[in-house]
């Protein structure tokens, strides 16, 4: 059934096109999601190990579910009040763009043509990674430069099959895809050894890697192919929407650049003497309700999820199985691209 | 003569029906406009000829990355046409088969047809094509260990690698062939003809293979052509050369065909039911075999009450061909209904353009078997 699920929304979100009449005002989006109670989060389909996976018990969990639940915190002062929509990646934008999902916050490039003929806004950056190449030890491969005539699985409608292309034709190599509908059936193509080797951003191989029945047997060739920052992605119909989501991302970098944590952010918003702190979390100045939001929704937000470091190293970094490097997604700081514009 | 009363509430409501339908048509389209303008979208088929830049893994038309989407959508036609032109004329065969072993008088037989058409058609087709998949990837070894029957065929879990055969000359021999089967064709004609009029039958079998083989073949040697057999061979990763069938196609069409051929061995069963029993017993006092029985007086006449189900049965298969998009055969809906929608953002144009492509192949399915019905219809004399 969930195989199925991408076409029918997708077929839902022609069918809204064609038989909803327009509701064309300012702010709808978030009107839409104060009535609603819940904000719809457009994720991967449930089986990225670290962005979005069901649990044991059957609750979501990962980078993107924590962003969708900072969000709910943000917007309706409750983590719990989301409801996530597994998306196949060849129907998210559509389904964006119709309303089915208030936001995507899954895997997806921002490039200069989606933004520009999609009408959608990344609202920030969540990850910074790029493309790369995972194969099996025992083919003996070290650099993607011996892939001459490979066959390789890709996801369907996204950026990496594009990259794939344009890597193998300025080699002068070849190649032939084999498209999948994400990353589960990539994953068990590769397996199965119907192709050599699977593409995706790096982030996703090492949790790709994770899912296989005996991870030691692959390996993550060294190229680094493309950029691939990703990040919440909304409709461009309601920008004060996007500024909600962009802020929020913010205030979860700020916090860990600040060393407010999902334990200490109670005792940090009484305590702080930082006016940057206590500006972030509603303590000095009026800055909530700037955007619509209650005085102390950053406070909220990160008892809610922590912040952007905890959320990294609880679902890819150390903490998880994925046992992901922070990279480029480190503070700048740190010598990282993470980076919170001033809160004043 | 003035219309009657009742005539004219015929018109009345025909009339309104129309509207009606016009108006649902008209608010649609006003609908689909006001919501791409408030999202800023525009409707457009440009796109269509912007370089598409990405690969496909397996097509019948050749295909480059740097190739339009217009090609993309090209492809995704022919490669449908082709799982579902394979799967139809596999599923018909096959079906044919077990329809008339249903009801061979041979018990085993019969049981066996029987224990088939249960088993097959109560499992849904999604499982179908899943199994098929997993069977031919998984159970298939890797290029490096491929099956190989006699150096020149291989099977490996990349597809089935045949050789292929290189000819100087193609179109010369193909045109000479294309006559030879043209010429067979009238041969044919004259050899029923005769037969009808004199009771007699004209050599037609060997001589029409003897014509089909001998032209092209003479022309071939005549104007020197050369064969050349080009043989698949492993070369790094896969097998280079010769012609390659995915196994993704070959996991496709097995499951359309076998899962609609339990489907038409019931039709042509219930169709043969169908024909009296007079003609049977009529046929068997002639002293007509079995074989000739069925080719002869029975099948003819069940044939028409065979076609409109059957065609039913072919337009789902056809479109039954999507589910090519969860084991990633690129048909139509997989690579421009998924790929080339998500790289465009042209939902609705593409969409639309899917839906025409559906509609135009299922239209020209009836509209065959409409004529094919009108042909073999009972002609009263």
């Amino acid at each position: 059934m969930r195989q199925r699920f991408g076409e029918v929304a997708c077929a839902a979100a022609i069918a809204a096109f064609l038989a909803m009449p327009a509701a064309a005002q300012a702010n709808k989006t978030v009107d839409a999601i104060k009535e609603r109670g819940q904000v719809a989060c457009g994720v991967s389909t449930g089986l990225s190990t670290g962005m979005s996976t069901l649990d044991d018990q059957g609750n979501w969990e990962g980078l993107e579910v924590d962003f969708c639940r900072a969000l709910a915190a943000a917007l309706l002062g409750d983590a719990t009040k989301v409801s996530f929509v597994p998306l196949e990646f060849k129907v998210a934008f559509a389904s964006l763009q119709s309303g089915a999902v208030d936001l995507l916050a899954r895997t997806g490039t921002w490039t200069y043509s989606r933004d520009a003929e999609l009408n959608l806004d990344w609202a920030g950056i969540y990850i910074y990674d790029g493309q790369g190449f995972m194969v099996a030890k025992d083919l003996g491969v070290a650099s993607a430069k011996e892939l001459d005539g490979a066959t390789i699985c890709v996801t369907g409608g996204s950026t990496t099959e594009l990259t794939l292309a344009d890597y193998f034709r300025t080699n002068g190599m070849s190649f032939t895809p084999i498209v999948g509908n994400g990353r589960d059936q990539n994953q068990q193509n590769l397996e199965a050894g119907r192709c050599d080797v699977y593409t995706n951003e790096i982030g996703g191989l090492a949790s790709s890697r994770t899912a296989m029945a005996n991870p030691d047997d692959w390996v993550l060739l060294p190229e680094v192919l493309s950029k691939e920052p990703t990040g919440p992605i909304v409709r461009q119909d309601d920008p004060r929407f996007r500024d909600i989501v962009y802020w929020t991302l913010a205030a979860l970098v700020a916090a860990e650049e600040y060393d407010v944590t999902q334990a200490n952010v109670r005792e940090m918003a009484t305590s702080s003497t930082n006016p940057e702190v206590k500006r972030i979390l509603g303590t000095e100045g009026d800055f909530g309700p700037m955007l619509g939001l209650a005085k102390d929704w950053a406070v909220t937000v990160i008892e809610a999820t922590g912040n952007y470091g905890e959320i990294f190293d609880r679902n890819l970094g150390e903490g998880s199985r994925v046992k992901l490097a922070r990279g480029l997604n480190q503070l700048w700081s740190n010598g990282g691209l993470l980076y919170a514009p001033p809160f004043r | 003569m003035a219309p009657s009363q009742r005539q004219i509430r015929g018109w009345l409501y025909q009339a309104s029906v129309v509207l009606l339908l016009a108006l649902v048509a008209i608010v649609a389209a006003r609908n689909l406009n006001d919501n791409l303008s408030t999202r800023g979208l525009s409707l457009g088929f440009d796109f269509l000829w912007q370089q598409a830049g990405f690969g496909i893994g397996f097509s019948v038309i050749p295909f480059v990355e740097s190739d339009t989407y217009w090609r993309v959508f090209m492809v995704g036609v022919t490669n449908t046409l082709v799982a579902a032109g394979l799967g139809i004329i596999l599923a018909t065969m096959l079906g044919f088969v077990i329809g008339i072993a249903r009801l061979s008088p041979n018990w085993a037989i019969s049981r066996l047809a029987l224990g088939y058409v249960e088993l097959v058609r109560n499992l849904p087709l999604l499982l179908h094509v899943l199994i098929w998949y997993n069977l031919v990837v998984r159970t298939m070894p890797v290029p490096r260990g491929a099956i190989s029957v006699g150096g020149i065929v291989f099977f490996t879990n990349r597809g089935l690698y045949l050789p292929a055969i290189l000819l100087s000359d193609s179109g010369v021999v193909l045109t000479a062939l294309f006559i030879a089967v043209l010429i067979t064709a009238v041969w044919v004609y004259v050899g029923r003809v005769h037969q009808n009029r004199t009771g007699r039958q004209l050599p037609v079998a060997a001589t029409s293979a003897a014509i089909l083989v001998a032209t092209p073949l003479l022309v071939a040697l005549a104007v020197g052509a050369t064969f050349q057999l080009e043989v698949p061979r492993l070369q790094g990763f896969n097998f280079v050369g010769g012609s390659a069938v995915a196994p993704e196609l070959v996991a496709l069409v097995a499951a359309l065909a076998i899962y609609n051929a339990s489907f038409i061995a019931e039709l042509v069963r219930a169709s043969i039911e169908s024909v009296s029993r007079g003609q049977k017993d009529a046929a068997s006092a002639l002293g007509l075999r079995r074989g000739q029985m069925l080719r002869l007086v029975i099948i003819p006449q069940a044939f028409r009450v065979l076609i409109p189900p059957l065609s039913n049965q072919y337009l789902h298969l056809l479109k039954a061909s999507s589910l090519a998009t969860v084991i990633g055969y690129p048909d139509l809906v997989n690579v421009f209904t998924g790929t080339a929608l998500n790289q465009t953002g042209r939902a609705v144009e593409i969409v639309l353009m899917t839906m025409a492509v559906y509609l135009t192949i299922s239209a020209a399915i009836a509209i065959a078997s409409g004529i094919f019905n009108h042909m073999t219809r009972i002609i009263e004399r």
